[in-house]
């Protein structure tokens, strides 16, 4: 294999570390995989956090070292790097579709909630299950760090949304 | 880069991410004290959502401070072995979380300011500060959402909830000055384009909290005498019990590992 075939060997590798607080998504869908760097035998891959306080990172970490050293990669560097800092926009369609059919509403692409605080205007979330705008947020932290509580008029199902970040 | 800091700017810059970070943690510590006694459990679980976010920003900014000092101090080293006065943090997030109306009066008027600080601090030179500032603003905007909308909750709800929101914002108004101050090393970092001008603040963060106390029927205070001293090391006695708490663990065991 040559690098660039080992650098996609990888990737598709890492396809199989989900996160654990979302396990119907991987971690190069969420696009936490940065870049994956080929040097001999020595492998270098940068993950970027979703959240600063994530704290599946670390779970995160030694599964991608598990994968690839089941591989038979032995030289795994990790780097944790905050910039540029991630973006829900680098969710890829095939996530944010995985995540919908499983009742989670992905992201609004674009405008933040913070961007929204300080320019004003409101943003409009979608129900998963009937894709009826008539929402309301109902807690705008849910079980896990990235996601919100939301209930829809239409269907009258409470869900939850994948903060835009 | 961090390494490309230039080497002058580097120990006023440690001086600064040392403060941003001591902040995060002091209320990450506050709001985490809430864990298991939120009013009701939605509460609960954002409280500690709030808590979590702080204290990964602590993590972070802390991580950066150590790098930039350059004697081998990680971000653990700076949480859990320094004493009192060496904490630069503000102190009105050292203030004990008192009831529900003091924590959510914190959060809003910490947050607004926190908020505006970071939307700045994404253009710093310092590719990392720059980073961990991008992403904490939109963690922030949440905050900041969440609070104001408790803000107008308490204070156009009952009698009781609006006396104590009033009461709160009265108490803690004189620790929110120094939220704006700087010094002569500040003024240097914001020139060579690494940090926020506090004071360029204020004047957008006094239109957002004045208009969420119109909605909440809170009369802004007047005080003529504000607290400072914080990131000189001044602290009020609350800090100490809070770092007592917070440390001893890691003191009574160093290095231990789990």
């Amino acid at each position: 294999m040559d690098s660039v075939e080992k650098q996609e060997h990888i990737l598709s590798l890492l396809q199989e570390v989900k996160d654990p607080e979302l396990p119907m998504v991987d971690i190069v869908g969420l696009g936490m995989v940065r870049s994956v760097e080929v040097a001999d035998d020595f492998i270098t891959v940068v993950l970027t956090p979703t959240y600063m306080g994530c704290p599946a990172m670390k779970h995160i970490e030694d599964d991608v070292r598990r994968v690839l050293q089941a591989a038979g990669f032995d030289h795994v560097n990790l780097k944790k790097v905050y910039a540029p800092a991630w973006s829900s926009d680098w969710i890829s369609e095939d996530a944010r579709a995985k995540l919908k059919e499983m009742g989670i509403a992905p992201p609004l692409a674009g405008q933040t909630t913070a961007q929204l605080l300080i320019q004003g205007g409101s943003d409009n979330i979608a129900c998963p299950f009937c894709d009826a705008t008539n929402t309301e947020l109902r807690s705008a932290f849910g079980s896990t760090s990235c996601k919100a509580l939301y209930y829809c008029h239409e269907c009258h199902q409470p869900f939850e949304y994948f903060k835009c970040h | 880069m961090t390494k490309e800091t230039d080497a002058k700017i580097r120990p006023a810059l440690f001086e600064y991410v040392l403060a941003l970070g001591d902040d995060r943690l002091v209320l990450g510590h506050r709001l985490s004290e809430w864990c298991g006694h939120g009013p009701i459990l939605e509460e609960d679980i954002a409280l500690a959502n709030l808590s979590l976010d702080c204290l990964g920003q602590a993590s972070g900014l802390l991580k950066l401070a150590g790098e930039l000092e350059g004697a081998g101090r990680s971000e653990d080293d700076l949480a859990y072995f320094r004493d009192e006065t060496d904490f630069k943090n503000f102190k009105l997030v050292e203030l004990p979380r008192g009831d529900f109306a003091f924590t959510i009066a914190r959060q809003f008027l910490f947050d607004t300011y926190s908020l505006l600080l970071f939307e700045q601090l994404q253009k710093s030179r310092n590719e990392t500060l720059a980073g961990i500032s991008a992403k904490s603003f939109k963690e922030v905007g949440y905050h900041v959402r969440h609070a104001a909308e408790w803000m107008r909750r308490l204070g156009d709800g009952t009698e009781e909830s609006h006396r104590r929101l009033q009461d709160a914002v009265d108490e803690m108004w004189r620790y929110t000055g120094e939220l704006f101050d700087a010094d002569e090393s500040d003024a240097a970092l914001v020139e060579a384009g690494y940090a926020a001008d506090a004071a360029a603040l204020k004047p957008k963060w006094e239109e957002m909290v004045t208009a969420v106390f119109k909605d909440s029927g809170i009369v802004p205070p007047e005080t003529a005498y504000f607290e400072g001293g914080s990131r000189q090391g001044q602290h009020t006695e609350h800090l100490g019990h809070l770092l007592a708490e917070m440390q001893i663990v890691a003191r009574s065991f160093p290095g231990a590992k789990w």
